[in-house]
């Protein structure tokens, strides 16, 4: 509180006592007591630090990072030999970090959606037995479903040689898949045509190494979003008829057409060819193999997350008042469009926030990856590298730095979000 | 509405419609059935495929339960007895259960320390969650409870945890005394000196008689099994209930310092995962501390554990305390009450009421991650399960369903308990007084 | 306009030289917005003052002013010879001499009826517990609502939640009341009882300042009617002559709209 001409006040000459009786000083007396006692604090543990450092003949330095890592990483979305840097290695793991965070969120929120829809719905069995698929996973540790899952893959799945011969035990998945104990080998895509092509020796196998390099897949992803933005058009276009003469076209077969063959045609002319895996020798070839690691952290967190997520879109949907639904049934709108121009718009404003925040314990609940030797950056930077080093601290505090870096970008979004929703409000 | 018809008009009642029975379709178990589960194509569907997942759940589970076996002294023996039946191999949990429940370091022959403890959660526990039916002197057993378990589990001469209680209570005495005459911070600074006093005193004194009320000390490193989950979980949820309210306050604060060093530290704990929190507490807290200080790992985890759901439950508060109209602010001032005064009597009780529910599904979160220091090397139940068990030559190879269901059960009694209670608790207060 | 009983005791209703608030060239912004401009007012003891005016008129945030509850930036106030300045001490002994009603009751939701009233002398004025039960059952039985002394104010309606709060505001013993808007959130039925309970504070000679759209009480209760509008005094006079000949246009306007109909 500030008095600026307080005749009253400013008559009397400064008191030490007003420090903490008058309004005018008291936060900024209390304010400067709390820095002090930071100040102290902050200096004891520093200096607790150094002489601890010092004691054991350390230094604070960053240079291990720019060091060969010499350890190997299963996973390896961009190349990686164990002579690369331990810097090459947390860049590894952050990316596969990244890339179990962004699968399990795709299909935790498919599996939250769906139990969260099927927990509501009047069929009986169904909804109990959702129920008991949330109870259940919320309530046991995602870190024992991890383990279980893992558990299972690397035991109950059949190995590579049960596939082999007459008399195999197991068969890939529609032919093409096989699920085995050391992971899934799913056909990967190429291409034969387009940017990146190599000459290829008449005669020789085409493999992906030799075919067409990712160039093509920015084609791919640039026709995609060419279709997404016809697709908006369209849509614009059906609602400026509807706004001009009353009527709305039928759009949903140019909206299906829009999608798929533009697709269709890009991969054809590109030669678009799947490479399957097959059995040679003790193991299987080609192929992506996404091992158990990845599998159980994916899946036990898609599945645990789900639970949550169901709870969460069951509550959204719950928090539209059932007066809202009946007021546009009795404007006389048909039950989709009661759905989509009432009904969703509320209910994603109540969803979304925890769904964000759901995606965030995603994220950071990868990190438990390291229990199965999943390599991300928990399991690089945060656990090989940390103990090869033994630059404890600093490897600590990368890590944290990393983990902060992710979660902030999410909220930021989460902040844009509801920004935007609160201004639709108005 | 001058051309409305006469007769329709004038109409009297004279004799009562009988009620009716429905028709027989719209009653009973059929009409259940039909409108539950076959209502539609798509509901006749559902209905099937939900009854075939119910029925390949069930043909596995209960050949394995029904024809398990709790007989056997390892792996080899079960596959004899089961003759692939399918039935699980229950002898693990038989002849390890001591193992899953205490870890494999804590000496058999204190075994009844820790379940005696554990017992007297049951008294110690309800004063506080039932406290509306109970007596309120009853909460001394919860007051006592700590320093009992303590004595229970750690062992030790009892006048340790005795010194620390009697400087707790003298602090607490100091405080209604001194807050009363001079005000709150002084009454705290009070506390804190009173209590600083006692422990000196009563430390001393501890050491020259430290051979009295003696049970043979336990190191923290020998405690393990679901012993360790249910210490840690409840020990830091009760230390972060009062770190998180201090946060939250911290974070409502007008004055932008206090409030900023509440949000960085906020944001920053609840930014990065559990995990990197436990490496600090494992391999950089040590840093931290003075040379040649040496605390428990147990402790070092404890205050990391603490710090993180702190984070939490100060946001859950923090909306709490969000959700309570302006006018009540406005009310204590006008009255003349102080910010603690008007904090503690009329802002906290309703925003802790309100936040309750988030509190506890903190607490129950914090409580299944409690199983992750598991991952730093301490042998929990999930770490009990990992190493121990299944790397035991006796229970390597083909065990594997059994100890996680064990584990399973047991967090999943815990953890739906407790969040039962907070819906329990929860209704109970809506109707309270409304 | 609630019927109100005509038979004011006017016997006690004494207005005294004694100066209780004394309000001087007050200014107070939000922002850049003008919300107070050069407010001059004195209040002498016993006084009983009706404030209206549009909404927006900066009425309540005159009242709210005088408890603190929001901080002015120029001007002095001074309320019973305590100027309201940035000390703390001036602060805690204005508000414990002024009582203040809100639209909203604002009573404490988790505390029953005597607790909401014995809380601030016990730990305010450090009264022991007994006497301030015994003071709170006393007020209580002046608002006539002893009997619900242990409900909580959830069970309670409106009009007695009104009545509740008043009483929790002469807990405290104050001399000089502030009502703002009292009865502004209750239902028809229910307005009666608390003005009956406002007349019953006036006979008894209490200082007021009551900002109210009842126009009736005014008639009957205040010596004084103020005008506001736009964060102005604009007419105070008498109540007969205030609503008999208001002086000023806006004045006239407000008036019109207020009994027209």
């Amino acid at each position: 509180m500030t008095i600026a001409t307080d005749p009253h006040g400013a008559g009397q000459g400064f008191r030490v006592g007003q420090l903490i009786s008058d309004t005018r000083y008291r936060s900024y007396t209390f304010q400067f007591i709390a820095l002090v006692l930071l100040i102290l604090a902050f200096g004891w543990l520093i200096s607790n630090m150094f002489a601890n450092l010092e004691d054991l003949g350390q230094d604070i330095s960053y240079e291990f990072l720019s060091n060969p890592a010499g350890y190997d990483i299963n996973q390896q979305p961009i190349p990686y030999t164990s002579q690369d840097t331990h810097l090459r290695a947390t860049i590894i793991g952050a990316m596969n970090t990244l890339i179990v965070a962004f699968l399990a969120c795709a299909t935790a929120t498919v599996f939250g959606v769906i139990a969260g829809v099927l927990r509501l719905s009047n069929n009986w069995i169904i909804s109990k037995l959702m129920a008991v698929y949330v109870e259940m996973f919320r309530n046991i540790p995602v870190l024992i479903w991890i383990l279980i899952i893992f558990t299972l893959t690397a035991n109950v799945f059949p190995q590579p040689r049960d596939f082999r011969g007459e008399e195999a035990t197991a068969a890939p998945l529609f032919g093409i898949i096989p699920v085995t104990n050391r992971g899934i080998y799913v056909p990967a895509p190429y291409f034969t045509n387009g940017i990146g092509a190599q000459e290829i020796e008449p005669g020789t196998k085409v493999t992906i190494a030799n075919s067409a390099s990712s160039a093509n897949w920015l084609i791919v992803l640039a026709v995609l979003a060419g279709s997404f933005f016809a697709a908006r058009a369209i849509t614009g276009w059906a609602d400026k008829r509807q706004e001009a003469t009353g009527e709305r076209p039928k759009t949903w077969a140019m909206i299906l057409a829009t999608w798929f063959v533009p697709i269709i045609i890009t991969l054809f002319a590109l030669g678009l060819h799947w490479d399957i895996p097959a059995l040679r020798g003790f193991n299987f070839q080609g192929g992506l193999l996404a091992r158990n690691s990845l599998i159980a952290l994916w899946f036990a967190l898609s599945i645990y997350t789900g639970a949550f997520i169901a709870e969460n879109v069951r509550a959204g949907i719950l928090a539209i008042s059932k007066g809202q639904t009946e007021a546009a049934a009795a404007l006389g709108l048909r039950p989709g469009r009661v759905m989509r121009l009432v009904v969703l718009p509320q209910a994603l404003r109540v969803i979304i926030p925890p769904l964000i925040s759901q995606y965030l314990n995603i994220t950071k609940n990868t990190s438990l990856a390291i229990a199965v030797g999943y390599m991300d950056l928990t399991g690089t930077l945060g656990g090989i590298t940390l103990n090869q080093t033994g630059r404890a601290l600093e490897a600590v505090l990368l890590l944290m730095l990393f983990y902060l870096t992710f979660s902030l970008a999410i909220s930021a979004i989460m902040n844009v979000y509801n920004n935007s929703v609160a201004l639709k409000e108005r | 509405m001058s051309d409305t018809h006469a007769q329709s008009v004038a109409f009297v009642r004279e004799s009562e419609i009988p009620p009716a029975p429905p028709p027989v379709a719209e009653t009973g178990a059929l009409k259940w059935v039909r409108e539950n589960l076959f209502s539609g194509w798509f509901n006749s569907i559902m209905t099937i495929l939900g009854l075939i997942v119910i029925w390949y759940l069930l043909s596995g589970l209960i050949p394995w339960i029904v024809n398990g076996t709790w007989e056997g002294e390892n792996v080899r023996d079960c596959r004899e007895i089961l003759q692939g039946n399918g039935g699980g191999c229950f002898a693990v949990i038989a002849q390890r259960w001591e193992q899953f429940l205490f870890g494999f370091a804590y000496p058999d022959e204190f075994y009844w320390r820790p379940t005696l403890a554990f017992l007297l959660l049951f008294l110690a526990v309800p004063p506080a969650l039932f406290a509306m039916y109970l007596p309120r002197w009853t909460l001394i057993a919860t007051g006592l409870y700590p320093f009992v378990a303590y004595w229970l589990i750690w062992g030790g001469s009892i006048l340790s945890p005795l010194v620390v209680l009697l400087g707790v209570v003298g602090g607490y005495f100091a405080f209604n005394a001194g807050e009363r005459r001079f005000g709150f911070a002084l009454g705290l600074v009070a506390a804190l000196l009173a209590t600083l006093a006692i422990w000196w005193i009563g430390g001393t004194i501890a050491g020259e008689f430290s051979r009295v009320g003696r049970l043979e000390a336990v190191a923290s490193r020998d405690l393990g099994g679901f012993m360790l989950n249910m210490i840690l979980g409840i020990v830091c949820v009760s230390l972060s209930l009062p770190l998180g309210i201090a946060l939250a306050l911290g974070r409502q604060s007008k004055l932008p310092f206090i409030k900023g060093v509440c949000v960085v530290f906020i944001e920053f704990v609840r930014g990065v995962p559990l995990i990197t929190l436990l490496f600090v507490a494992n391999v950089v807290l040590a840093y931290f501390l003075p040379p040649g200080t040496n605390f428990d790992l147990i402790v070092r985890v404890v205050i990391m554990i603490t710090m993180f759901s702190a984070a939490y439950i100060a946001e859950v508060i923090r909306g709490g305390l969000a959700a309570l109209p302006k006018g009540q602010y406005e009310a204590g001032d006008s009255l003349g009450l102080d910010y603690a005064q008007s904090m503690r009597f009329i802002i906290l009780p309703q925003a802790l009421k309100i936040s309750i529910p988030g509190i506890v599904n903190v607490a129950v979160g914090l409580f299944k991650d409690t199983t992750l220091v598991s991952v730093i090397s301490m042998f929990d139940m999930v770490g009990m399960i990992r190493g121990p068990i299944l790397s035991s030559t006796d229970w390597a190879g083909g065990i594997y369903w059994e100890p996680w269901a064990f584990a399973c059960i047991l967090f999943f009694v815990v953890c739906y308990g407790i969040s039962q209670y907070s819906q329990w608790l929860e209704r109970q207060l809506r109707t309270d007084h409304r | 306009m609630a019927a109100i009983d005509t038979n004011v005791d006017r016997s006690n209703m004494q207005v005294s030289d004694e100066v209780a608030i004394e309000i001087d060239n007050m200014n107070k912004w939000y922002g850049q917005f003008h919300v107070l401009r050069d407010i001059d007012l004195t209040v002498y003891r016993g006084e009983r003052i009706v404030i209206c005016g549009p909404s927006g008129s900066g009425k309540s945030t005159l009242i709210r002013c005088i408890n603190a509850l929001e901080e002015h930036q120029q001007g002095s106030i001074v309320v019973d010879g305590t100027p309201l300045s940035s000390d703390l001490k001036n602060i805690d002994k204005i508000r414990s001499e002024v009582g203040m009603c809100f639209q909203h009751f604002n009573l404490f939701p988790h505390l029953t009826i005597l607790e909401n009233c014995t809380l601030a002398p016990i730990w305010v004025r450090k009264v022991p517990k007994r006497e301030a039960e015994e003071t709170a059952m006393y007020f209580l039985e002046k608002v006539k609502i002893p009997d619900q002394a242990n409900k909580y104010p959830g069970q309670l309606s409106g009009g007695q939640q009104q009545r509740v709060a008043i009483a929790r505001s002469l807990c405290m013993k104050p001399k000089i009341m502030l009502f703002d808007e009292p009865t502004s959130a209750l239902d028809p039925e229910m307005i009666k009882e608390v003005l009956d309970t406002m007349i019953q504070l006036a006979e008894e000679g209490m200082t007021m300042l009551c900002v109210t759209h009842e126009m009736g009480f005014a008639r009957q209760v205040a010596n004084r009617v103020i005008f506001m509008d736009a964060g102005q005094i604009v007419e105070q006079n008498e109540p007969e002559a205030f609503f008999s000949n208001p002086q000023n246009d806006r004045t006239k306007l407000f008036l019109s709209q207020i009994l027209g109909h």
